[in-house]
């Protein structure tokens, strides 16, 4: 469990961290480290140059405009967790923080990595997805944003271009919304995991979004079950009903902890649970 | 703490955690010797490969490289041993050397060491080394291998058997077999394990050119064994010219008991180099290269009436032992297994077949528990599906069949010596009430109306601890290499002071204040006055190390007899010095009086002041308060016990939660509460995260898919509620103290606990087994009508 050798060197800055970051070729950002070093001591990963941003003061933090909440890519997931703007007034991503790894990796871990990483099992990305969140990306020639629904490209692949760094999420104040987890017994990772968030007037559901972490190879929305809740009650039988048969196990990863129809089970629960108990709320 | 209250029964905190758990503890990896060289293996990434050519060049030629290694070059030593083959058949032994030679036997295996002035360099060394393999056909399954067809692992092991041993009456068990009213047959596969203790393994050798001497610090629970083997085996050397230390050990649970490559090739490299060795393996090296243990697959099956009497046991079992055999690898699934598989029950006629497997894969050797987990979980899951085909309650099927207090000591027919003592029924009487059995199954039937499922399963278990008697391992040919005492040597420095010394290995099992409790009462000493000192095969006597839950049966014996010796010794001296006659002198509280004239008194400090500078002693009696025993115990000894689990099951997603835990067992007497309830504790979680998460896989092609901490389940404390434990104490008439042993018996009794809870709640779905582990997938697909679950 040695990495190969690599240099190091902190950023000060968002501008400095992108120098640094073009300044050599097997460069990478490091954040809090905890997807990151362990690649490295696997020899998965070889970067020869890690770029240290935990120490840029603007990337981290929640801080709250009207009805957006914005995230710093360094906000580790204990302050997203304990975040009381988020807790009041959007706290699903409260709410995931809380779940990922253990009390060590959520003070180190940061949500920048985790959605740069865009691991097929992390937590955060099914509750972008269900967010539809905004995703701001700074790169050598400017700025953009990157829409939750075309972020995640493939496993372990984003929109990021290279070069590219995530500076903030921004989300939607929602409190229609839950998160619930089916953990691996080893990794504690979701070997399925379904964020949902609604809103309910006049007694049916008036809008819906739902994410899905774990199942495939990347992260994925529920669309179809999105259309075909709206403007129905979210009482038992009517979920019972719609969340069956949600997604092909064909589409599905499958591993010895969990069969790919074993996986596409769980979603039919998890996204059922989910959405009642975030209807309940929303 | 004064001598006046009794040390043995007190719940008293570990003396050796302050230092642990601060970080003051002195790991293998905090050996750092001047001039030390680092090792680093280069290992097979092919489960069966003939290694065709080795290339350095490329590794030599990096800075800091002081040599690589192959197989060959360590030619001059020998395989490493294997020290307990099956007993009276033959055992068809190959075992590995500090390198492979020639073929590769599984993932992992060894085949090249580099040797660098650091570690870093030498991990960038070994990926630099180029080494020709040629793939062969691979097995990994233990009932594969045995088919025809198969790849043949070695040349002396057709068929990959390594050996065909039996225990019990073959003959009586077919005839009661045939002639019964009830017969139920099962396979059942106890799965393989990764021991996983927290700090991996490995070996820092120093070798004197002058003297010829090494010095060898290991992760060892058994460094007097370990200099034994690698003197007298690997290296045909004096045992005189070999010093093994073991320094605190981060857990082992068997997996640091036997003699390893790495000792072997440190001690060479070091003896070539002139340069003090050192190696320490990371995770997925002590994953795919360290012992594993359990993976049975075995044809069962019980007999007996309707009215629940159990006739007849018979019993088939391939133990897969891995690509080569570990130190006791063939001893465990015979003598540690098949001679116990009876269980708590009298069964008239039992027979045990078992056969050692060679597959491609890691070696299997004992982990906690080693051997008696499997026989509880194999009869006490074939009593419940028996309970279940003759409609009776498990509860009732295990009381009917339990063996009667009076039988004992109790031969069960299967080679074993007699079960010491046992009183199996209020065991069980008090796990039931403690859980409340009766509420519990009337909430089920409640439940089940409702579509929940509750599920209450029992386990009611014996074990052997103590291992173990020359009377037994040695001469009736069980195949050991020795009979198991164990020594201890207490002396009383001229302070008062005392000093034990013993052949025990303590790593985590709280040796160091049990011991000084014994010591504390038995000598009448305040506690605090005792030191216990182990560890090093240079400052103690010849120890055969901890395991097998015998450091208190075995090594705790020696030091009661040493302490009587000690005694005996003060006795006498305190009669010259006082002018009294030895008869008329009475112990008590560390002090010898004359009888009826308590101000005529020496203390065990005066006593030995006097015995140190020897200016008057009794006529022919030698200076100094130390003694020495060599304990050979006469039998073994068998705590037994009742766990009851109760789960619940998400209906939806199959998950299993454990609702309660009820552990109600019997080490005989208890010498620390605290200390026997953490190795309950501990024990337990063992066992259930083997009926719940925990299980090693390999790929048809012997990749070890578990391979790191992310795959391979080892338990958190969230999967378990706080457990409820309770005892009997029935004495063990084998040892002065009455005790039989603990740290095992958790293990030895859960998992079936669990796993028979997890059948019971899934009864409604016509499930009669599930293999382990009851994962949430295989338990959904069992309530989906789903064969996946059924077989592994
Ligand atoms: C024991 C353990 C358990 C875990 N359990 C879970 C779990 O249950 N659920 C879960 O979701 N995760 C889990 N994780 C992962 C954890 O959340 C990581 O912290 C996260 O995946 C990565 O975040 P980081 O800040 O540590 O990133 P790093 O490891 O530092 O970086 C990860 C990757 O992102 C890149 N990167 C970092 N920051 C940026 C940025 N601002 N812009 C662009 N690229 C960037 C890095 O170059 C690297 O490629 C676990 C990790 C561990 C060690």
């Amino acid at each position: 469990m040695i990495t190969t050798e690599f240099s190091y060197q902190k950023a000060g800055s968002v501008d400095e961290a992108l120098r640094l970051l073009a300044a050599a070729p097997d460069s990478a950002l490091l954040a809090g480290g905890h997807s990151l070093i362990p690649s490295m001591k696997l020899r998965v990963t070889a970067a020869s140059a890690l770029v240290d941003i935990s120490g840029v003061a603007a990337l981290k933090g929640v801080s709250r405009a009207g009805d957006t909440f914005r995230i710093g890519a360094s906000t580790t997931h204990r302050d997203v967790a304990e975040s009381a703007d988020l807790r009041s007034g959007s706290p699903l991503l409260a709410e995931v923080a809380g779940v990922i790894g253990d009390p060590a990796v959520r003070n180190r871990g940061t949500i920048g990595g985790s959605l740069a990483h865009a691991d097929p099992a992390a937590d955060y990305p099914a509750a972008i997805i269900a967010l539809g969140a905004q995703i701001e990306v700074a790169g050598t020639s400017g700025s953009r944003t990157i829409a939750a629904d075309d972020f995640f490209t493939g496993t372990f692949e984003t929109a990021v271009a290279a070069g590219e760094m995530i500076t903030a999420v921004t989300v939607p104040a929602a409190t229609g919304v839950a998160y619930e987890k089916f953990v691996h017994p080893a990794s504690g990772y979701a070997v399925v995991g379904v964020a949902a968030v609604v809103t309910v007037a006049g007694g049916t559901i008036s809008s819906l979004r739902v994410g899905v972490t774990g199942a495939g190879p990347q992260a994925l929305r529920l669309t179809g079950l999105e259309s075909a809740l709206a403007g129905k009650t979210a009482d038992d039988a009517t979920l019972r009903s719609a969340c069956s048969g949600l997604v092909a196990a064909g589409d599905l990863v499958g591993d010895h902890q969990a069969s790919a129809a074993y996986r596409a089970s769980l979603v039919d629960t998890l996204a059922r649970r989910a959405i009642a108990r975030a209807a309940a709320r929303g | 703490m004064t001598t006046t209250t009794k040390m043995i029964g007190q719940a008293i905190k570990r003396r050796e955690d302050p230092k642990l758990i601060t970080g003051q503890g002195q790991f293998l990896d905090d050996v750092k010797l001047t001039g030390m060289l680092h090792a680093v293996v280069v290992r097979s990434p092919y489960a069966h490969a003939t290694i065709k050519g080795i290339d350095a060049s490329k590794a030599l030629a990096l800075p800091g490289v002081v040599a690589v290694f192959t197989g060959e070059d360590m030619s001059d030593i020998n395989p490493l041993p294997c020290a307990w083959a099956a007993g009276k058949v033959d055992n068809n032994l190959n075992t590995p050397r500090a390198l492979a030679v020639g073929k590769a036997m599984h993932v992992g295996d060894g085949v090249a060491l580099v040797v660098a002035e650091d570690r870093y360099i030498a991990r960038d060394a070994a990926d630099l080394v180029e080494v020709d393999y040629e793939p062969l056909a691979v097995v990994v399954d233990a009932k594969k291998a045995t088919e025809p067809g198969a790849p043949q692992l070695h040349e002396n092991a057709p068929s990959n058997i390594v050996m065909d041993w039996e225990c019990g009456d073959r003959e009586k068990t077919d005839a009661a077999i045939a002639a019964a009213e009830v017969t139920v047959r099962e396979q059942i596969v106890n799965q393989r394990l990764i021991p996983t203790p927290m700090e991996t393994r490995g070996s820092v050798a120093r070798y004197e050119p002058a003297t010829g001497e090494f010095t060898v610090w290991m992760t060892s629970q058994a460094p007097h064994v370990m200099r034994l083997l690698l003197a007298a085996f690997v290296f045909g050397i004096p045992e005189t010219s070999v010093r093994c230390i073991s320094p605190n050990i981060g857990g082992g649970f068997g997996q640091k008991i036997f003699v390893y490559a790495d000792m072997a090739f440190t001690m060479w490299a070091a003896r070539k180099l002139g340069r003090p060795v050192k190696f320490v393996e990371d995770r997925a090296e002590n994953y795919q290269s360290s012992t594993h243990g359990r993976d049975h697959i075995t044809d069962v099956e019980i007999a007996g009436t309707r009215d629940g009497r159990i006739t007849g046991l018979r019993i088939d079992t391939l133990a897969n032992l891995g690509g080569y055999l570990s130190t006791i690898a063939p001893g465990i699934p015979t003598t540690l297994y098949g001679r116990i598989t009876t269980g708590v029950y009298k069964i008239p006629a039992a027979h045990c077949r078992v056969r050692g497997v060679y597959t491609n894969t890691a070696m299997v050797d004992a982990y906690r528990g080693a051997g008696r987990p499997e026989a509880s979980y194999l009869i006490e899951r074939m009593v419940d599906r028996f309970a279940a085909e003759i409609g009776m309650d498990p509860a009732e099927v295990r009381r009917r069949n339990f063996i009667p207090p009076e039988d004992f000591p109790y031969s069960n027919g299967m080679g074993l010596l007699p079960y010491d003592s046992g009183n199996y029924g209020p065991a069980l009487d008090r796990a039931l009430q403690i859980v409340g059995y009766d509420a519990l199954r009337a909430e089920q039937a409640e439940a089940r109306k409702q579509g929940r499922y509750l599920g209450i399963g029992l386990s009611s278990y014996v074990e052997i601890c103590g291992v173990a008697p020359s009377a037994w391992i040695g001469l009736p040919g069980e195949g050991w290499g020795a009979g198991l005492w164990e020594s201890a040597n207490v002396r009383v420095h001229l302070t008062g002071k005392v000093v034990v010394t013993t052949g025990s290995l303590p790593h985590g099992q709280g040796l160091e204040t049990t011991f000084a409790q014994i010591v504390a009462d038995e000598l009448g000493v305040p506690y605090d006055d005792v030191v216990v000192e182990w560890g090093d095969t240079s400052g103690t006597p010849f120890g055969f190390g901890t395991y097998g839950s015998r450091s208190l049966a075995v090594g705790g014996t020696a030091i009661v007899k040493t302490v009587a010796k000690v005694r005996e010794k003060a006795k006498l001296l305190a009669a010259h010095m006082l002018e009294a006659r030895v008869e008329d002198i009475v112990w008590e509280d560390g002090k010898a009086f004359v009888k009826g004239s308590p101000d005529q008194v020496k203390t065990l400090g005066d006593i030995a002041l006097q015995a140190a500078v020897a200016y008057s002693l009794p006529e022919g009696m030698e200076p100094s308060l130390d003694e020495t025993t060599y304990y050979d115990p006469p039998n073994c000894t068998f705590p037994f016990g009742t766990h009851v689990a109760v789960v619940d099951i998400d209906a939806d997603t199959g998950a299993v939660s454990l609702r309660r835990y009820v552990a109600v067992d019997d080490v005989g007497t208890v010498i620390n509460p605290l200390i026997v309830d953490g190795q309950l504790h501990g024990g337990i979680a063992q066992g259930v995260a083997q009926a719940l998460t925990e299980g090693a896989i390999y790929d048809d092609d012997g990749q070890l898919v578990t391979g790191s901490l992310l795959e391979y389940a080892v338990p958190k404390a969230s999967l378990f509620p706080q457990f409820e434990t309770d005892r009997t104490v029935t004495r063990s008439p084998v040892n002065p103290l009455g005790v039989k042993g603990a740290g095992e018996a958790g293990t030895i009794a859960s998992a079936q606990a669990v796993m028979n809870a997890v059948i019971d709640a899934l009864q409604p779905f016509g499930v009669k087994h599930l293999q382990m582990p009851a994962t949430s997938e295989r338990v959904w697909n069992a309530m989906h009508g789903g064969t996946r679950g059924a077989r592994s």
